[in-house]
């Protein structure tokens, strides 16, 4: 049987058996990616919003810098974080590298630009059809970005969900502020590339599968409710 | 003549390199329905958004009887409707203008009854039609109780229905004791709902009379020019 | 307003659910140790480490590099205990006062893997200089850790020994990965390369491809594994205690005796050797 087909049987076998040790590191991952993603949105999104309604010098250069930060590479954010969190680095006395904790904060400051930038994108794009009406009634500046981030969810959904595909699938940062520990920071990502290490290219590719039907059931889910919600809102 | 509502002195706007209102002076007349008229790219638009106080002239000042600027609202040829539902649209521009918390709701309904909206409330904004919606941003505007109301071609994008209906609701806010400031370029529409014409030409006043002399007999060659020209079309 | 309230609070839910459980970690007893690849990859601590935690309730959190990258590791203070196999860059380690003391816990061997075609004409010798010697007379693909692990440190003695000038070879045939075993194994795999490899790795090691054995048993591929306290004066949180209960433990019978238990298809991987 060719690796692939092997893999598929693999997958189905681990899904059907409810194997614990897949169950945890499902949920982990979830966890730490989801976590991430709540943080960066709170901050990620108001950010986009400010940069998209407010007028300030160096709004320009700022909206470039946001765009060029979501290309960030995961090992360099994950190498800074490590720095940063090592005993020997500043925030060393939290003892948080090799936690889910320090996961988390890679993989914020991974996907926060990314949240930003595409929001202050959508936002930006609103706040062309609604500057006026809202200033007629005199909304703040603030109070602007406030509404138009309401006003456009459905389409900040989709920005939201970007975050959380980088967070989940990304190995380069959690790899090293994790350090891939069994039972403690073993993550879908880092499980694969430990299984690739070993050769064990079948359940490498096993999991693999299962992580792109995961990140597959999230947006269909996300993709579902947005749809429903628009029809229902418009 | 009447009370004056306020005064244009000297008005000057600059876009791009080009002047689109130059030297224009005209005082409006409170309680009154003062209809803008001209071709397109007169500067009808611009010139209203200098009273509304969304654009900030060159030069020159926009002066209000009683020293400060009263309670005003403005409505815009396509509606801005929030992604929530028709009565939230309404307690949101009440909140806005400092509104107590405890008097939105009535107040918003109340002024729903009085445009035939009622049963629309919890409707939400984005799902009705154009005319419906033009409607509700009349009644999100006569909510905040405006000393002067501007129309920035309200009844453009809608069918000669819904334009009707339009044109009806505004004649009730007008009786209501709302100045009225409103451009368009519909003849009949001028006819039919204006006390007063400000004929605008090339960002210039061309004409600023009764409306029953402006059509009886036009003291300018541009406002002839258009109404022959408006109503060769018709 | 009611809308945002509503989704403010829902979302500060979430918030707690989701920082509840990686926090929880936190209060566990536990020790972290900095170790190589070849020790996790080979699954002796999966094996090994449930026995320790049943016995002393103290969980032990392995993370799994390579030798000098565990040894740089435990230098910021970001382990309590360093298990690995190099032993002139360990006696480095305790000299600049980073480590308390070393101790040999365990040994296992190199082996040259090669393809079964065996271009360089390799296979069945006991002498693994000769061999190096030999493809690199072929000019036969060899792929390096390249990444200043145990292995790679070991292969680097060996090519020196070999009469190789410089710090290693040269030339298209030498590709250095910079990568773990594993990783260099499946280069090896899909390059039909020879390369060098800890036997624990290689036996657990399941994309081999043409892949087999050509050398081993020579002397010079013992592979010694030590095992060091972080010094707790250069890092004041080491946990001291539990970290050297940890290491009384490995070198300990009952340690030696569970190392020695390790088998893959009836083989054994490791060889315990701790100073009685």
């Amino acid at each position: 049987m060719s690796t692939v087909g092997e893999s598929f049987v693999t997958a189905a076998g681990l899904v059907v058996a409810a194997d614990p040790r897949l169950l945890d590191i499902v949920c982990l991952s979830l966890t730490v990616s989801l976590s991430a993603v709540f943080i960066a949105s709170c901050l990620g999104l108001p950010i986009g919003a400010a940069i998209a309604v407010g007028r300030f010098p160096g709004r320009r250069t700022l909206t470039v810098v946001l765009n060029g930060l979501m290309g960030l590479p995961p090992v360099v954010v994950g190498l800074l974080v490590y720095l940063l969190l090592s005993r020997a680095g500043p925030l060393g006395a939290l003892g948080l590298l090799f936690t889910p904790s320090a996961m988390v904060i890679a993989q914020v400051v991974l996907i926060t630009p990314i949240i930003a930038a595409l929001s202050r994108q959508i936002v930006a794009d609103a706040w062309r059809d609604y500057e006026e009406q809202l200033r007629s009634l005199g909304a703040s500046t603030p109070r602007a970005a406030c509404t138009l981030l309401i006003d456009t969810r459905f389409s900040l959904s989709t920005a939201v969900l970007a975050g959380l595909g980088r967070a989940v699938a990304e190995v380069g940062a959690v790899m090293i502020v994790g350090g891939n520990i069994e039972g403690v920071t073993r993550v879908m990502t880092t499980s694969i590339a430990l299984e690739t290490s070993k050769g064990d290219l079948p359940l490498a590719l096993a999991l693999g599968f299962i992580l792109i039907a995961i990140v597959l059931i999230l947006n269909a889910l996300a993709h579902a409710v947005r749809e429903w919600a628009v029809r229902r809102h418009g | 003549m009447a009370e004056a509502l306020l005064t244009l002195e000297a008005l000057r706007f600059d876009a791009g390199g080009h002047t689109l209102i130059d030297s224009v002076s005209a005082r409006i007349a409170a309680l009154r329905r003062t209809v803008i008229l001209g071709p397109n790219g007169a500067g009808k638009s611009v010139l209203m958004r200098l009273m509304h106080g969304l654009l900030e002239p060159v030069s020159g000042r926009v002066h209000w009887s009683g020293g400060k600027a009263p309670v005003q609202a403005m409505v815009f040829q396509r509606p801005v409707m929030l992604r929530r539902s028709v009565l939230d649209n309404l307690t949101y521009a009440l909140a806005l203008a400092g509104v107590a918390a405890g008097e939105r709701r009535t107040r918003a309904m109340d002024v729903l009854q009085r445009v035939g909206l009622a049963h629309l409330a919890s409707r939400p904004a984005r799902v009705l039609s154009g005319g419906e919606q033009q409607r509700v941003a009349l009644a999100r505007a006569w909510a905040l109780r405006p000393a002067v109301l501007f129309l920035d071609e309200p009844t453009a994008s809608l069918d000669p229905g819904a334009s009707a209906e339009v044109e009806r609701l505004i004649g009730v806010i007008a009786a209501d004791g709302c100045s009225i400031v409103m451009s368009t370029h519909n003849l009949g529409q001028a006819r039919r709902l204006a006390d007063d014409i400000l004929f605008i030409d090339s960002g210039r006043i061309a004409e600023h009379t009764p409306a029953a002399d402006f059509f009886a007999a036009p003291r300018s060659a541009q406002a002839e020019q258009f109404i022959r020209g408006e109503l060769s079309w018709t | 307003m009611d809308m945002i309230r509503r989704s403010l609070i829902s979302a500060v839910a979430a918030a707690a659910v989701a920082f509840a459980s990686p926090v929880s970690f936190a209060a566990e007893r536990f020790i972290t140790v900095s170790s190589t690849t070849s020790t996790e990859n080979s699954g002796l601590f999966k094996h090994l480490l449930p026995v320790f935690e049943a016995k002393t309730g103290i969980q032990v959190r392995v993370v799994a590099l390579g030798t000098g990258q565990a040894l740089d590791m435990a230098r910021r203070g970001d382990a309590d205990v360093v298990f690995v196999h190099d032993k002139k860059a360990e006696e480095k380690f305790i000299a600049e006062g980073y480590g308390v003391s070393r101790q040999d816990v365990m040994y296992n061997d190199f082996v040259l893997i090669g393809p079964k075609a065996d271009p360089a004409k390799v296979v069945g010798g006991k002498d693994i200089t000769a061999a190096l010697t030999a493809i690199r007379a072929a000019q036969a693909p060899f792929v390096s850790r390249g990444d200043k692990s145990g292995t790679h440190a070991a292969e680097l003695r060996l090519w020196k020994a070999a009469g190789v000038e410089g710090d290693a070879p040269t030339g298209d045939w030498y590709r250095s990965t910079g990568s773990g075993m594993g990783a260099a194994l499946n280069t090896a795999s899909s390059m039909n390369a020879y390369i060098m490899a800890d036997r624990g790795t290689w036996l657990s090691f399941k994309n081999r491809g043409d892949l087999t054995v050509v050398v081993e048993g020579d002397n010079r591929l013992f592979n010694q594994y030590g095992v060091i306290l972080v010094n707790p004066e250069k890092h004041a949180h080491v946990k001291k205690a539990d970290g050297q209960a940890f290491i009384d433990w490995v070198v300990s019978a009952e340690g030696q005796q569970a190392i020695a238990g390790y088998k893959i298809g009836g083989e054994q991987l490791f060889f315990p050797n701790a100073a009685k």
